[in-house]
């Protein structure tokens, strides 16, 4: 190779750095050096700026917390129940409206959408006063008398968790929805049609052809729901506030309250942070993986 | 004489099925748009009505957006949101699609290491960098300050991403054509990439925007003033009071929602477009 470069092809590769230099400066500086101060932070102990070196023992806090047990119990519970209930309704929706005979197509569609246009704090209020114990969800169930008292929605363990559940769902069905309904219209319709010939029904057309050939975009979907159930904070500060008891904290809501609302302890709730980015990272790879075999 | 028979039952079940895929689509949607009528009938009636659960209109609309102005600096949060969104969006769009238009139009082995190294720090949770975020922040007199809002929002490794993916479908020849007619590099990323990508920015705009303008952990940390504090912000601290009175954070809501719910209807169809686009 000729080392002498042609001036014409130095102003080109120049130029073309200087494209990619901004994100890459505000990468280093606002991402990569952060997370090396975390990791030293995390290895750290003392408040303020009085800080000095304590090995792995913010770690070994974590073991005996009783807090960040539960709440890391609670945050994978989110996960574990929230993202495939979601995902399967969203699959569902989206291959009923994906029949081009269907009436008002473009309507459901719309409607079932339409959650994603709120604010993530706007409808946590909502869902708040929804499901206050003598509000609205209330009413409508003893009205129907499907149950005698009211549930205490946002006061008991068991049912908070259950409304941050559904709160989430109804925010993110419609969303993950429309990355369904995009890639099922790039099927081929006459496989569908070929299919009916040979005798198959909706449900043998669902499992043997759509969820197949989804496939990468429900790993696609699924693990960008996971990492945001993993990051949970605005709906449960804003619903339940973390109560009743930390019942329904997540990790993220944690790490906000060790560094900022009790007495600022940097050093554990860098460790702590660390868990929920070991646990991203692990499913992150799973997503590599998918992004992997779809770009080649 | 059977085959008769068995078509009929198949047409039979087939609208069966039908039907049960109606009423499916329908409690669905019923489900979806309920909370928005109640959030528009709520605005209208106090907050003993609303906690009483009345799903009719009532005269207090007028009075639930008094207290709201007198609850909070409503106009302030207003303006604070707007200028935030406005800025993080123009800036990160136009910093994030440079950077996904070079590392595809000029590609190299390189620029390919530092793309893969800042797609890996998607799996980066928030979380973890809001603490040496804020130490580094304090230091540097940026908490508090609309610049110390934006800066960690401008560079996304989604916007990266979505843009690199979107240049892919970009016809190479127009580039070289455009260069052998004597444009420089920044006039043909500006005079025609950007118009010719239309349906790409119009999908990053409503995405940066809704984030943006629904930005909540940061800000909550980095501004610590109530002259400086966003929409999200003030309906939080009003929502999470001892009693909330909640005709008032009706209208807040509303307030919130019709910003996001505006971009996105008016540019609902090429988002739809280019999300298939990068999911191809």
């Amino acid at each position: 190779m000729n080392r002498k470069l042609s001036k014409q092809k130095l102003k080109f590769r120049i130029s073309g750095w200087a494209f990619v230099l901004p994100s890459i400066v505000l990468f280093l500086w606002l991402v990569l050096w952060p997370m090396i101060n975390a990791f030293i932070m995390s290895l750290q102990k003392g408040k303020g700026n009085m800080m000095e070196f304590a090995g792995f023992d913010n770690y070994l806090r974590l073991l005996d917390d009783p807090v960040f047990i539960s709440s890391l119990k609670n945050t994978i519970l989110y996960f574990v129940i929230q993202v495939p209930v979601m995902l399967v309704l969203a699959l569902i929706v989206a291959s009923i409206l994906n029949n081009p005979k269907l009436k008002f197509r473009g309507f459901f569609r719309t409607a079932i959408f339409i959650p994603c246009v709120t604010s993530l704090v706007a409808y946590s209020l909502l869902f708040r006063s929804m499901f206050a114990e003598d509000g609205f969800i209330n009413n409508v169930l003893m009205g129907l008398n499907l149950i005698d008292s009211p549930i205490p929605w946002l006061m008991d363990t068991f049912w908070a968790k259950v409304v941050i559940i559904l709160a989430i769902t109804w925010r993110w069905t419609g969303y993950n929805m429309i990355f369904f309904l995009s890639s099922l219209q790039n099927i081929d319709s006459d496989i569908y049609q070929a299919a009916e010939i040979d005798g198959a029904g909706a449900w043998d057309k669902f499992w043997r052809i759509t969820v197949p050939l989804l496939k990468p975009v429900i790993l696609l979907t699924a693990i960008m729901s996971t990492s945001g159930t993993l990051q949970l904070f605005d709906e449960v500060v804003n619903i339940t506030s973390g109560g009743p008891n930390n019942s329904t904290m997540t990790i993220s809501h944690y790490i906000y309250n060790l560094s900022f609302k009790y007495s600022p302890d940097f050093g554990y709730a860098t460790a702590v942070s660390f868990v929920v980015f070991v646990l991203i990272a692990v499913l992150s790879l799973l997503q590599m993986k998918v992004s992997g075999d779809k770009n080649d | 004489m059977t085959d008769r028979k068995q078509t009929y039952r198949g047409k039979g079940r087939r609208r069966a099925v039908c039907g049960i895929q109606y009423l499916f689509l329908i409690i669905m949607a019923v489900i979806s748009v309920f909370p928005f009528l109640w959030m528009i009938i709520s605005a209208t009636n106090s907050s003993m009505d609303i906690i009483l659960g009345k799903m009719s209109f009532g005269g207090e609309l007028m009075n639930n957006i008094r207290n709201l102005l007198s609850a909070g600096d409503l106009l302030t949060c207003l303006k604070n949101s707007a200028i935030l969104s406005v800025f993080i969006t123009t800036l990160s769009i136009l910093i994030c699609s440079l950077a996904g238009y070079g590392f595809i139009v000029f590609k190299s082995r390189a620029k390919e290491f530092w793309f893969s190294f800042i797609l890996l720090s998607m799996m980066i949770p928030t979380s973890s960098l809001i603490i040496p975020l804020f130490k580094m922040f304090s230091s540097m007199g940026l908490l508090n300050t609309k610049v110390g809002v934006m800066l960690p929002s401008l560079s996304t490794a989604f916007l990266i991403f979505f843009f690199r993916q979107n240049t892919k479908s970009f016809p190479l020849e127009t580039i070289q054509a455009a260069r052998i007619d004597g444009l420089g590099e920044l006039g043909i990323f500006f005079k025609i990439f950007m118009p010719m990508m239309k349906s790409t920015y119009s999908a990053a705009i409503i995405i940066t925007f809704m984030s943006s303008w629904n930005n909540y952990m940061w800000p909550l940390i980095s501004l610590q003033t109530t002259d400086q504090r966003t929409l999200p912000l003030l309906i939080s601290s009003l929502g999470t009071a001892y009693t909330p009175d909640y005709g008032m954070i009706m209208v807040g809501i509303i307030i919130t929602t019709i910003p996001s719910a505006l971009i996105f209807f008016l540019m609902q169809k090429s988002f739809v477009n280019s999300m298939m686009g990068s999911v191809k």
